[in-house]
């Protein structure tokens, strides 16, 4: 791994010009690197960041990759990490003029990185930094507690997907105070539902603070709740507690596990706390990335097509480019490209907003005649892209715009895949061409990590309660029983976890196999059956996993 | 700075602080380079786990890269799976389809393309002269594997392997050679000498013929040649891995008995320290031998299931190849427990001759559905004929769900060879 010559940088600084006269922005200082494919394979479980803590499962996967590299070869171009300054690095197999077409590809990331909202809050993280200074300290932990490190990281990276990023996201937007003021408490909360007065009284109150801001115009509040203290004592001690309660801060499991284990708040175990905090930070400064895979890609593809062509400075590798870049970002006949779909999606979102499509005088037309000529040049067209950019992830991007105009455009259609029994084939279909199945499909291919509610109410001194909201898809069973151990190992108590389970009818006796066998073009006998669902508790106590049926 | 400017040298494995860099944090003798795990290291960090009231965590997996005439490569590696709270996206009903996205011209409902079942169809593709040099297709790491397995995982070491043959035989021969005396002279040999000699006496010209009759003899140029012992590996043991392919089995129950059987041939061939052969029959009415795992492993039909006929071509292979006499032989089946035959009526039989010359019988049937409360056809005609119990140090059987892990797996050798 060593840092590019200054020859190609200085082709890359004439692309950064480029790209910023386009439109695109990102800082100024850029360090890029050239790498083996084995640094790649070998980086490839730290996801890409060479000084992301050391970690035995990361061992386990690099001996794998390395096997699997044995076997099938490959050569990926490049890869960006998001943080300050940003860094890239780029396969030795590159020819020049290919860096510079990768170039613009990551600078469409870098751009992508310090644009979008979901990553906020690693605007400001020089990441690779503090990975390193993690990574010493776990590293130093490790010589003192050995193993048991590994367990904290391992038990902690079983909840580390369900990380609350949007929360992190929210309170970096949010205004301090959102609890209530002390006079809304009083009137709001103390009168009506701890001390429950009559409405008379309520009144009077009300009377006698119109009163006081009449008299002291100034130090209305103050006079009032002079007054409130020798009447209810209690009432400052009350206002405390509710606004210590009251904090309006949606906590991830691991954040609540950090604040109220009672098994990490021991004195031989705090320790453990900030190996908890470094996997929740690294999980927090991943999670946007898998939020936006389509989108990210997507952009970058839009632009490196774009600006690669406008360079004059590589021309006469036009075909060398056509190839390599058809081979990335075709549509393929059957089969799922993120990168395509995002492309062709940024290219429909520039010309709907070249034509002045994303307006409501163009949603409300329902004649296909009139949606294909309507034309309002809208001179702001191009901006939809960098809006889109800045405040889209995948979900919404696809959401938003896998429309029926941009199915038809490129041919879409949902592929199907069902055995012919009689020709002994799998067979692919046409399933649909409907944009909404469509959408759904690429919907389904989507990230998205289970969400558990922590019920405070079940929840006891050493007893946690969780509540998995059923969103159609049930949990993968195999997975329940380490990842609650894990759990209860954090929180030091048995865990309680509520979930849906699906119900497959029991099948057919199999002394009717003889039966089936005489009509034995169906190779699933009595598949078609219908699933029911029901809602469990899996109950994780002294590493013993049980359920019972709610 | 982002970077340590040492670090970037030595990327994925030593990324911790140079070596020039004076301890900056704990004391002396704590470093912070990590070096990569070996296996062994790794499975040793496993046991400690279960130490430690943990499950163990690492499996092991494999590539396998097919290739034309049985040459396929597979490769052993360590696998784990983080485990966390993740939507299971699997089909819940087998039926369900997978669905992906796709582009080009056509009309709802066609159908764009197909994709055969099964892959290699054996039979008609006929030629295969590789002959014996072709090789078992499992590379050493199979021989790893089992030492894996066996220490590892302690998996019964077999006691009386050697019992029925040594592991090597020898045979006698007029192979080496001796220089003065012996019993049987080496012409040639005694006469190329008898012209090296002369050569270095300066008595043959180079360009003329050559008069034999002028040629000088000394007492060391007698060449003969004596009997010798010679050395003969035998293999020691011959694995019939017998499977059944019916349209049944498609999918994840070819997958849990193929493993399997890997396992078992990793197993046995560090038990009998590589000296194993492999056959491999698969059935489904009838019952057809091939040539290699990849076949073995990779094949389907969709026709109904006849046990029978598997067993009985597996006692013809013994008895016309006179395998008994040579080999301790090891049978093992993997089923989904279907069987037309619903009583046993013609199995059975076959079976009980099988088990006359086999050192084990192994029948390993991958449940489709785990936990129901009626047994497989196979299952069922097996305990009735109480052969497990009058032959239960010959045959054995295991019988597992086809979502069965590695681990189960690994008990279940345990099972079939206890």
């Amino acid at each position: 791994m060593e840092l590019i010559d200054q020859h190609t940088k200085k082709i890359m600084e004439g692309c950064k010009e480029r790209a910023r006269d386009a439109g695109l922005s990102f800082g100024n200082e850029t360090l890029e690197y050239i790498v083996t494919n084995r640094d790649l394979v070998d980086l490839g479980p730290k996801n890409m960041i060479p000084t992301l803590y050391d970690y035995w499962v990361h061992d386990v996967e690099v001996i794998k990759e390395r096997s699997r590299y044995e076997l099938y070869p490959s050569n990926p171009y490049e890869t960006v990490i998001n943080t300050r300054p940003a860094i890239s690095f780029y396969n030795d197999n590159n020819p020049d003029w290919l860096n510079v077409m990768i170039f613009y590809h990551v600078l469409g990331h870098i751009d992508f990185f310090k644009n979008n909202l979901l990553f906020a809050h690693t605007w400001h993280e020089d990441f690779e930094g503090q990975a390193l200074s993690d990574k010493r300290y776990i590293a130093k932990l490790r010589s003192e507690k050995g193993r048991w490190v590994d367990y904290v990281i391992e038990f902690a990276r079983g909840i580390d997907n369900m990380v609350g990023l949007y929360s992190v996201l929210s309170s970096l937007n949010r205004k301090e105070n959102s609890v209530p003021s002390r006079l809304d408490y009083y009137f709001d909360v103390f009168l009506q539902k701890e001390k429950k007065v009559r409405s008379s009284k309520y009144l009077k109150e009300i009377e006698r603070y119109n009163k006081a801001c009449r008299d002291f115009p100034e130090t209305s509040d103050p006079v009032f709740f002079a007054d409130v203290a020798t009447v209810y004592p209690e009432f400052e001690t009350l206002y405390g507690r509710y606004r210590e309660t009251n904090r309006i801060v949606p906590k991830d499991l691991m954040e609540f596990i950090l604040e109220n284990s009672p098994f990490l708040a021991r004195d031989q175990n705090r320790w453990m706390k900030p190996v908890v905090e470094i996997v929740r930070k690294t999980a927090l400064f991943f999670a946007p990335q898998i939020r936006t895979k389509t989108i990210n890609e997507g952009w970058s593809s839009y632009w490196h097509e774009k600006l690669f062509l406008q360079d004059d400075r590589i021309s006469g590798n036009e075909v060398g480019f056509a190839r390599i870049n058809a081979f990335v970002t075709a549509l393929p006949f059957v089969g799922l490209n993120p990168y395509a779909i995002g492309m062709r999606l940024f290219e429909h979102v520039e010309e709907m907003g070249r034509t002045g499509k994303i307006s409501h005088a163009f949603q409300k037309l329902l004649d296909s005649g009139q949606r294909k000529k309507f034309d309002h040049k809208d001179v702001l067209g191009q901006d939809w892209v960098f809006k889109v950019r800045e405040n889209f992830s995948d979900f919404t991007f696809i959401n938003t715009f896998v429309d029926q105009d941009f199915v038809d455009k490129h041919k879409l259609f949902v592929a199907g895949r069902r055995l012919n029994p009689r020709k002994k084939v799998w067979e692919y279909y046409i399933k649909s061409r409907k944009a909404k199945d469509y959408r759904q499909m690429l919907l389904d291919s989507l990230y998205h990590p289970p969400s558990l509610e922590i019920v405070e109410e079940k929840t006891a001194e050493n007893l946690l309660y969780l509540s998995h909201r059923f969103e159609g898809k049930p949990l993968v069973k195999e997975f329940i029983a380490n990842t609650m151990m894990g759990i209860e190992f954090l929180w030091g108590g048995p865990v309680k976890l509520e979930t849906t389970e699906v119900v497959m009818p029991a099948p057919e006796p199999t002394g009717l196999a003889a039966f089936y066998a005489a009509f034995a073009t169906d190779p699933f006998p009595g598949s078609s059956r219908e699933a029911s669902y029901r809602r469990v508790v899996y109950t994780m106590e002294n590493r013993k996993l049980s359920k019972g049926v709610l | 700075m982002a970077k340590d400017p040492d670090n970037t040298k030595n990327p994925g494995l030593n990324m911790a602080a140079s070596p020039g860099e004076p301890p900056a944090g704990p004391g002396p003798g704590v470093t912070y380079v990590h070096t990569l795990s070996s296996v062994d290291e790794l499975l040793e960090r496993d046991a400690q786990r279960e130490k430690d009231g943990f499950p163990r965590k690492i499996r092991i997996g494999r590539f396998m890269k097919p290739a034309r005439g049985g040459k396929d490569k597979v490769i052993l590696v360590p696998t784990t799976v983080e485990e966390k709270f993740m939507h299971d996206t699997r089909p819940q009903d087998e039926q369900e389809e997978q669905t992906t996205s796709g582009s080009g011209d056509g009309q709802e409902g066609d159908v764009i393309g197909e994709q055969p079942v099964h892959q290699s169809s054996g039979s008609g593709k006929g030629a295969s002269g590789e002959g014996e040099g072709g090789g078992h297709e499992i590379e050493s790491s199979a021989y790893d594997l089992g030492r894996i397995l066996t220490e590892k995982f302690q998996l019964p070491n077999l006691k009386d392997k050697g019992k029925k043959r040594s592991l090597t035989k020898f045979t006698y021969d007029l192979t080496d050679r001796h220089v003065g005396i012996g019993q049987v002279l080496d012409k040639k040999a005694t006469f190329r000498q008898i012209i090296k000699t002369n050569i270095a006496l300066g008595r043959i010209d180079e360009s003329g013929e050559i008069d034999t009759s002028d040629l000088m003899m000394g007492p060391k140029d007698r060449i003969f040649r004596i009997v010798s012992r010679e050395k003969d590996f035998e293999s020691q043991a011959m694995v019939f891995f017998v499977r059944d392919y019916s349209g049944s089995m498609s999918g994840k129950p070819t997958e849990a008995v193929v493993s399997q059987h890997v396992l078992v041939y990793s197993w046995l061939l560090y038990q009998y320290d590589r000296q194993v052969e492999t056959r491999f029959i698969l059935h489904d009415t009838e019952a057809k031998e091939v040539d290699d795992f990849h076949t073995y492993y990779s094949s389907t039909v969709a026709g109904g299931t006849r046990v029978k006929s598997a067993y009985q071509l597996v006692n013809e292979i013994v008895e016309k190849e006179n395998l008994e006499r040579d080999y301790n032989i090891y049978v093992f089946h993997g089923t989904d427990g279907d069987d037309w035959d619903s009583d046993g009526r013609e199995t059975l039989p076959e079976l009980k001759k099988m088990l006359l010359y086999s050192s084990r019988v192994g029948i390993s049937i991958a449940e489709r559905y785990f936990g129901g409360q009626s047994k497989t056809v196979v299952e069922r005609y097996l305990r009735n004929s109480g052969l497990l119990h009058e032959q239960a140090t010959r045959l054995s059987l295991d019988t597992f769900s086809e979502n069965a892990d590695e681990d189960r797996l690994i008990e279940g050798i345990r099972r079939l060879m206890a």
